[in-house]
């Protein structure tokens, strides 16, 4: 802790907080294992042009990076449901919440005022996004 | 991309950036140097005088030991109120020009505001308002009432609460600054390109990183709350057992957390393009300056839930308080709070229904926003409800809780009429719109600033507030607020629009009168606040009172007043909802001996070090100042580091000082219960 906690009650929290998941060598190595592996599947799919179905590829490659963000999550951040007594894992839960929301409605809205907005004349269908001018 | 610099020797731009000898708009032979001209001797003056005053007195030892390098939660708290204070004056003589201005620039009348003056004075009310009244407010009483009510002695991260002050200081430095040393933005309260993006000059650049230094101040505030109300509640106090103005610093500080890296990121991207020519919010070249309006509200509409829950909680504990009883249906606040907290993140669109997102897009926001009408209208009930058969009291924060709950109510229903996004496209950016913000605003936050004020001011120094001239404010404030934005409902249902210096159709000129008479009568409200303090010090051994005056519920009514720097000498057990009404209840006897050392962090000047080199960083940046925004971000971190190897950043108070100080404390027992 950085800072001398002034309640000795609260200390005595923090310090049992404290002697829970280091880690074993053990998860690290698992992770690592993980990792790599999801690494170097989408690696080999684009070099050795295992599929040439472009959606399939790239749903794939992202798929395959979700996966990669638990395995981090798991055995490098150490998060699970008991940690901070389930406080940890419900700001998870909170931050994926609005990082979905905000990612998702944002290209949502985006999209529609491309859409809407932006083909006025022909000199814009060249730029889906912003016209040519400068500012 | 960087504006050219001035014509002159090399050395002289590396040395000074951009700044030059007309960087100070009040030597301009103008209407607007003369008025800045007049408003700088004022400043200079009084300003000097303060100063003088504070030297002469000796006491600018005190003010560095006890003040500003405190990390004390209390003193923080009275030294954000102080700041807020401060800030309103100048939020508000913005305000009473602009009312001016619009009361008199009608038909060949061009008013004594150039265009491109009027224009910063409202990008400045509106930012000032916002980050430096309402923000540095809540966050002053958060931080003042949040520790106590918990039962704790500090926050979590003693020193990183006086860091957030000093960084939100040294943003309304350079909002202040900016008033003599070059120009404000004119691009409005959020800076929307491509305004933001072409207005030549410092002002938008002062801006940015005001915010930037306030902002990062408010993040950590927010991280330093939540850490406290989840690790450092006293003893028994599970979550459904805390004060409802906990529960609320609780989801405002969640709300920071998540929101303000975005107005961070957001503003970020905007200093690039100003600064080395990138194009996220240009009109071509990939650039989209939708996407910026679309982030800055991801940010800014969940900021106005920050700046009203921390008063639905001041109003949940001054209702009860001065009803005599609990709170009616305690967990339906609850959850209507924490509904908020997430509806909030669902409903930035509608603040730009015409950009064209199309009709489902806005039906799906215009639903949103209706929805989150619903647990403010839970919210309202409780409190009515709480009243209902109460013995209640009409003491002056109960007398500001009422007034909120008329005049917000009304702007709430305004707000749900603007939410239907066919009428918001006849209403958008009209002064009905202005309207409806001040209202719930000025109603929602204002209100309960002065509210809780009243009902705290007692715990914070020993005595009470002056009744008379608080009684005056309220109805100054009251009145004032109805007459000064009614006509602009009015106006802004006619069709007029917001941010106009000068109009041409003289049968409008009567409602931007009253309006204008309105304002006076908030200035009025104003000074006669600033008479209640002073009054109040003056007779401060006739207004003492014990350490529980209002017959108070919550557990920060069970430590003296002041409370001592340690907040409690035993860490109070809680076993029921408004812990102290219950301690009262079952007869409780302050323990009066078997005192212990107690253990407490010390004050450290890191906090004021950081945030200075964070202004000198920051005025670099706005100035072209290289070498000084280089050396002192290197200098950030380098105290930042330094501060990590201080190893004696703690001590213990002796007991036979905890006993003496308890003894001495002020115990005396409720005399407002009976009144």
């Amino acid at each position: 802790m950085s800072q001398p906690n002034p309640s000795g009650h609260a200390a005595a929290g923090n310090d049992d907080a404290m002697h829970e998941h280091h880690g074993s060598l053990r998860g690290y190595l698992t992770g690592f294992v993980l990792a790599a592996i999801l690494t170097i599947i989408p690696f080999w799919l684009v070099m050795d042009n295992v599929i040439h179905n472009r959606p399939l590829l790239v749903f794939i490659i992202l798929a395959l990076a979700v996966v990669q963000i638990f395995v981090h999550i798991v055995y490098f951040l150490h998060l699970d449901t008991r940690s901070e007594s389930g406080w940890n894992m419900m700001a998870f839960i909170f931050t994926a919440v609005l990082v979905i929301i905000v990612l998702g409605a944002s290209i949502w809205v985006m999209y529609n005022e491309n859409v809407n907005m932006m083909p006025m004349s022909p000199q814009y269908q060249h730029h889906p996004i912003g016209g040519p001018s400068a500012k | 991309m960087l504006e050219a610099m001035p014509h002159r020797a090399a050395i002289w731009n590396f040395v000074f950036g951009r700044l030059t000898y007309h960087s100070f708009p009040f030597l301009n032979p103008d209407t607007e140097g003369r008025i800045l001209l007049v408003t700088f001797f004022v400043v200079f003056i009084v300003g000097l005088a303060i100063l003088g005053a504070v030297t002469r007195a000796r006491k600018w030892g005190y003010l560095w030991r006890e003040w500003f390098t405190s990390v004390d939660h209390k003193k923080l708290g009275i030294m954000y109120m102080i700041l807020g204070t401060v800030m309103l004056l100048r939020g508000f003589s913005d305000a009473i020009m602009m009312r001016a201005q619009q009361a008199y620039a009608f038909g060949p009348h061009m008013g004594y505001l150039p265009p491109d003056h009027y224009d910063q004075i409202f990008s400045a009310h509106g930012s000032i308002m916002i980050f430096f009244v309402g923000m540095t407010y809540i966050v002053g009483l958060m931080n003042y009432v949040m520790p106590l009510q918990i039962g704790s002695r500090d926050v979590a991260f003693p020193f990183l609460n006086n860091l957030s002050f000093w960084f939100t200081f040294g943003g309304a430095i350079m909002f202040m600054v900016s008033l003599f040393l070059g120009d404000f933005s004119m691009a409005g309260w959020l800076g929307y390109p491509p305004v933001s993006e072409l207005q030549q000059g410092p002002g938008v650049d002062y801006y940015i990183w005001g915010l930037q230094l306030s902002g990062v101040g408010t993040l950590l505030t927010g991280i330093n709350f939540v850490v406290t109300i989840l690790k450092m509640r006293a003893p028994g106090m599970t979550l459904m057992k805390m004060p409802v103005f906990t529960w609320t610093t609780l989801c405002t500080s969640g709300l920071i957390i998540a929101i303000f890296p975005v107005l961070t990121a957001t503003l970020f991207l905007l200093a690039l393009d100003r600064y080395v020519g990138t194009h996220f919010f240009t009109a071509g070249f990939g650039g989209n300056l939708m996407m910026y309006i679309n982030l800055i509200w991801v940010w800014g509409h969940p900021e106005v839930y920050v700046l009203i829950l921390p008063l639905f909680g001041v109003y949940s504990e001054i209702v009860p308080t001065f009803s005599g009883k609990p709170l009616f249906a305690y967990s339906s606040m609850v959850y209507a709070t924490v509904a908020i907290m997430i509806l909030s993140y669902l409903v930035w669109l509608h603040h730009f229904f015409t950009m064209g997102s199309g009709a489902d897009v806005n039906s799906f926001f215009s639903l949103t926003t209706m929805m989150i009408s619903i647990p403010t209208g839970v919210k309202i009930f409780n409190w009515l409800f709480t009243m209902y058969r109460g013995r209640v009291r009409f003491t002056v924060p109960m007398l500001w809780t009422m007034g909120f709950l008329f005049t917000f109510t009304i702007g709430g229903m305004t707000g749900v009429m603007l939410s239907v996004a066919p009428a918001d496209f006849l209403l958008h950016n009209s002064l009905f719109l202005v309207a409806h913000f001040h209202n719930v605003i000025i109603g929602g936050v204002v209100f309960g600033v002065f509210a809780g004020v009243n009902y705290w001011f007692p715990k914070a120094f020993g005595f009470k507030l002056d009744e008379f001239w608080g009684k005056a404010t309220f109805w100054f404030w009251l009145v004032g607020f109805w007459v000064a934005f009614g006509p602009l409902y009015i106006l802004g249902l006619m069709g007029v629009t917001r941010r106009l210096s000068h109009f041409d159709d003289p049968s409008l000129q009567i409602w931007f009168v009253i309006a204008a008479v309105g304002a006076f009568l908030i200035a009025l409200g104003i000074l006669s606040f600033i008479i209640q303090i002073y009054v109040s010090i003056r007779r401060r051994r006739e207004y003492a009172v014990g350490h529980d005056p209002w017959d108070g519920r919550t557990l920060e009514w069970s430590t003296s007043s002041p409370p001592p720097d340690y907040n409690y000498a035993f860490i109070p057990i809680v076993h029921a909802r408004d812990a102290w009404a219950d301690m009262k209840a079952h007869g409780y006897e302050r323990p009066r001996e078997g005192f212990n050392a107690i253990h407490m962090p010390k004050n450290t000047a890191s906090g004021v070090l950081i945030g200075a080199l964070a202004f000198g960083c920051a005025f670099g940046l706005v100035w072209y100042i290289w070498w000084l925004a280089v050396a002192s971000l290197v200098g950030v971190i380098a105290v930042a580091i330094a501060h990590t190897f201080n190893y004696h950043r703690d001590y213990h108070i002796p007991e036979d000082e905890v006993r003496q100080s308890e003894r001495s404390g002020n115990w005396q027992q409720a005399q407002g219960a009976n009144a």
